[in-house]
């Protein structure tokens, strides 16, 4: 899976977010991900990933073997 | 598939510390199940891992069971409380421990 779909998933399911991805292998399949959006203020860490997994709609663990997550809100 | 549910239930609930992860704590066999193992045995405390690999049902039924795509998946009193990355962030920030404290859950 290409980094630049990862990205637009993930913007799609979260309009706002802010989207770093890191390829960590250069392999095309382990990357590290950074999802920083207003919208997950007083959400649970567990949520917040949840979120990013539902906008990736079913591709994590499947055509998406790794992906690194972190979340935050903005400063 | 409310049979697995059953069994996830039973098990989660049967001990305070529950790792659902691939392979065993002596012999990971992926590098997030891994790192939850390394941190839990940083912590100290005692936990019980479960082999999803040994279990096909369970691994799908798992998934479902926590809303959650991958394992490994960290219980703790019966309530799911994230992945490797989850386990890590919270470890870094002292969360892991404290909610081990609040849950009364005393090192080995």
């Amino acid at each position: 899976m290409a980094a630049e779909q990862i990205e637009s998933l993930i913007r799609a399911g979260i309009p706002d977010a802010r989207v770093e991805i890191l390829d960590l292998a250069g392999d095309g399949d382990h990357y590290e991900a950074r999802v920083i959006s207003e919208s997950f203020r007083g959400q649970p860490r567990v949520k917040q990933h949840q979120r990013v997994y539902q906008a990736l709609g079913g591709r994590m663990g499947n055509e998406l073997h790794a992906l690194k997550l972190s979340t935050a809100v903005p400063e | 598939m409310s049979d697995v549910r059953e069994r996830i239930e039973q098990i989660v609930k049967k001990d305070d510390i529950v790792l659902f992860m691939k392979g065993t704590a002596l012999f990971p066999q992926c590098g997030f199940s891994s790192r939850a193992v390394a941190i839990l045995d940083h912590l100290g405390v005692p936990f019980e891992t479960v082999d999803v690999l040994q279990d096909a049902e369970i691994r799908e039924g798992v998934k479902s069971y926590s809303d959650w795509p991958t394992v490994p998946q960290l219980y703790v009193k019966g309530e799911f409380v994230g992945g490797s990355d989850i386990m890590m962030e919270m470890f870094e920030a002292g969360e892991l421990q404290q909610l081990l404290a609040d849950r009364q859950i005393a090192k080995a």
